[in-house]
């Protein structure tokens, strides 16, 4: 398939669950979904379409929250980004994990980073912060604030 | 059976994030495994988000030293591709050479290694000995053993002076048959192939459902490579090929390294003999807000960086992905069923760490000590020593 | 001086430690030993458990996690332990000083003996920091003001 082709049948096949596309350039697409559509686009373009899964990165853009899964069809060179805005009242998502092994631990990344969760994850524990570190505070979000009153943030000079 | 835990790590000298595997066996033979990381995270993604455009060059450098061209490799396209601009063509030759002399040292470095796994030191000193004179080309031409800061956004730093070039390309010529016996070594070694061979396969399927990278998916037969699929840099320019091998097993990771090694030096010598003239820095200014998505291959895989601009001279979100991220959970079906004293060296064939077997301490249930890491590291080279003494 | 420094101080084995750093000290230590820099002349060699170990060399900006085991890896280091702070992250964390996983400098987890900046520090700078060290610990000896036991 070539690329308008795959583009096009994505288009046909999820009418209802795509908001928007925004071609970026002939290498990359953005892809604006509704979130309870992720499971069964991502299955078709991993499992249907060959597609490789980059990776998930989420971002705290003011108002709501963003997850962009890539993935990229290594045949025709496409990177495509699916987008899903999240209501920060009720941070949730279904997991791909189920789906494919790549993005387990992506999703406990994001999950303790974040603060997103996302249901049905096999093995949603902790992946990078230590076990001490205080339940509710997500370090990657904009209103992070210094939790740890013993931090030394000078070099003592 | 009795199922006994071993825990390996969390320290070792030599790895990118100091891992912690626990691993289950039954006697001999390992049940499950199981990763915990974080031993090595530093929150750079929310440091990069303190600094300008210019200053995460250098944060993003100081990810991980090995790969210390390919993450800002990747960085400064993907800034690049925010605008979109194309560096100037001297720039992405420089940058090729840097990055495919970093694959030379990465490679023997693991090379190195992995044969001190076996029971091999000669290839562990032959390796790095040889590796630092692939450091000395590097010192030449960016002023640096590791940690180039060569890379910036819209071009390079540091320009390649033209009285410099025949040096390097004879000490890459010098390189060279090093290299090829190396290969030759590797292709002949009975020894090497009984150890190796067989032990630790992932198939192409497992490969694609990990989206497995780099060496590891290449060595299962999947042709993945961004220099190919997605040219950058000088790689469309010059003559290179892509080394796949279809076993997976550790063998064909050994060598598809080695001869990647050949590859990588034929690139450098190609780009150096033909640097066009030219400008060398683009010299942006403002980066306008948007998105922007860069890849780069990595020793270990491919590069991935996302990154957000929001027009002012900060990353409003930078996130990284490196090759290992995605190729460590790979263990879970190559070294489940395999011996204990073939664990070291598959935990070594996907090239994240090597040296965690220092820190290996093997314990029952109980708590009582078995084996420690060094005990590991012998019963590997015992058993090269018997298929050695098996074969004469 | 004790007997246990004096044997420590012909041949001292040295254990590396990385507490989150990225790898270039950590790889410029392991240089130390290969064929070229080659600190073996000088009795040094790497050990393979810290119980072995004289000398720690720590690398890294000690993030929350590793900052527990280094605590428990000092502690099981047989005494005289000489530490050996390597590279910028291990000095002052460098600029990994405002992450949120990098709470304090490697000095104020385990006590410190020398430091070696650069970024990543050479070989050579490894190398001449640890015959620093020794000379350091014989004078000490002979001025008699040493607070080692």
């Amino acid at each position: 398939m070539t690329r308008e082709e795959v583009l096009q049948d994505l288009k046909d096949k999820f009418k209802g669950d795509i908001t928007n596309v925004f071609e970026k350039s002939v290498k990359r697409v953005y892809i604006d979904i509704r979130p309870e559509a992720i499971t069964r686009m991502a299955k078709y373009i991993f499992y249907d379409l060959g597609a490789r899964f980059n990776i998930a990165s989420g971002v705290d853009v003011r108002y709501h929250m963003e997850i962009l899964y890539h993935f990229t069809i290594e045949e025709i060179n496409l990177l495509i980004s699916f987008r899903v805005a999240l209501d920060k009242a009720k941070l949730e998502i279904d997991s791909l994990a189920p789906l494919f092994e790549a993005a387990n631990w992506i999703e406990r990344e994001i999950n303790e980073l974040l603060g997103i969760k996302f249901k049905g994850h096999p093995d949603m524990r902790r992946l990078l912060l230590p076990a001490e570190w205080p339940q509710g505070v997500y370090p990657l979000r904009r209103d992070y604030e210094e939790w740890d009153k013993s931090a030394i943030r000078d070099r003592g000079v | 059976m009795a199922k006994t835990i071993v825990p390996i790590g969390p320290y070792h000298p030599l790895q990118e994030e100091p891992e912690f595997f626990t691993l289950t066996v039954e006697g001999e033979k390992i049940a499950a495994v199981d990763v915990s990381v974080g031993y090595n995270h530093r929150g750079i993604e929310k440091l990069s988000e303190m600094k300008t455009f210019d200053q995460s060059t250098f944060v993003i450098e100081r990810i991980c030293g090995i790969c210390s061209t390919s993450h800002p490799y990747a960085y400064t396209r993907a800034v690049e591709d925010i605008i979109p601009v194309e560096v100037p063509d001297r720039a992405k030759y420089i940058r090729t050479i840097i990055a495919e002399g970093e694959r030379i040292h990465s490679h023997l470095l693991w090379l190195g290694l992995a044969g001190h796994f076996l029971g091999y030191n000669t290839v562990f000193m032959w390796a790095w000995k040889l590796r630092e004179e692939i450091l000395d080309v590097m010192e030449i031409l960016s002023g640096n053993r590791n940690n180039y800061a060569m890379f910036k956004p819209g071009g390079v730093r540091r320009d390649i002076k033209s009285g410099d070039i025949p040096g390097v390309i004879r000490k890459i010529d010098s390189i060279v048959p090093t290299l090829e016996m190396l290969k030759k070594a590797v292709m002949d070694d009975p020894v090497l192939h009984a150890r190796t061979k067989g032990v630790g396969i992932l198939t192409k399927e497992e490969a694609k459902g990990y989206s497995a990278l780099g060496p590891t998916a290449r060595a299962s037969g999947v042709a993945r490579d961004v220099r190919k699929d997605a040219p950058y840099g000088a790689y469309d320019k010059v003559e290179w090929k892509m080394i796949v091998t279809q076993n997976g097993d550790v063998f064909d990771k050994v060598l598809l390294r080695v001869l990647e090694m050949l590859e990588s030096a034929k690139i450098m010598k190609a780009c150096l003999s033909n640097l066009p003239q030219g400008d060398i820095d683009l010299r942006l200014k403002d980066i306008p807000p948007g998105e922007g998505i860069g890849c780069a291959e990595a020793p270990r895989g491919e590069v991935f960086h996302y990154v957000r601009s929001d027009g002012t001279n900060r990353p409003a979100r930078h996130k990284v992905r490196a090759p290992t991220f995605m190729n460590l959970p790979t263990y879970k079906s190559t070294i489940v069923g395999e011996t204990i004293s073939d664990a070291t060296i598959i935990l070594a064939a996907i090239d994240p760490c090597y040296c965690c077997t220092e820190r290996v301490a093997v314990r029952n249930v109980k708590g009582k000590k078995l084996y420690n890491g060094e005990d590991l590291v012998r019963l590997s080279q015992e058993k090269t020593e018997k298929i050695r003494k098996s074969m004469k | 001086m004790s007997m246990k420094l004096k044997a420590l101080l012909k041949s001292p084995w040295v254990f590396h430690l990385s507490t989150g750093s990225c790898n270039n000290c950590d790889i410029e230590v392991l240089d130390c030993l290969t064929p070229r820099f080659d600190i073996e002349r000088f009795g040094m060699i790497l050990a393979g458990s810290i119980k072995h170990a004289d000398v720690l060399l720590v690398t890294g900006s000690c993030n929350r996690k590793s900052m527990i085991r280094v605590k428990r890896l000092y502690e099981q280091v047989p005494k005289p332990c000489l530490v050996v702070a390597i590279g910028e992250c291990a000095l002052s964390r460098g600029m990994f000083m405002h992450s949120y996983n990098c709470p304090v400098p490697l000095d104020k987890v385990i006590p410190v003996d020398v430091y070696v900046p650069g970024c990543p520090p050479k070989p050579e700078a490894m190398i001449s920091a640890v015959v620093k060290l020794i000379e350091k610990i014989k004078k000490e000896k002979l001025e008699g003001s040493s607070k080692r036991k």
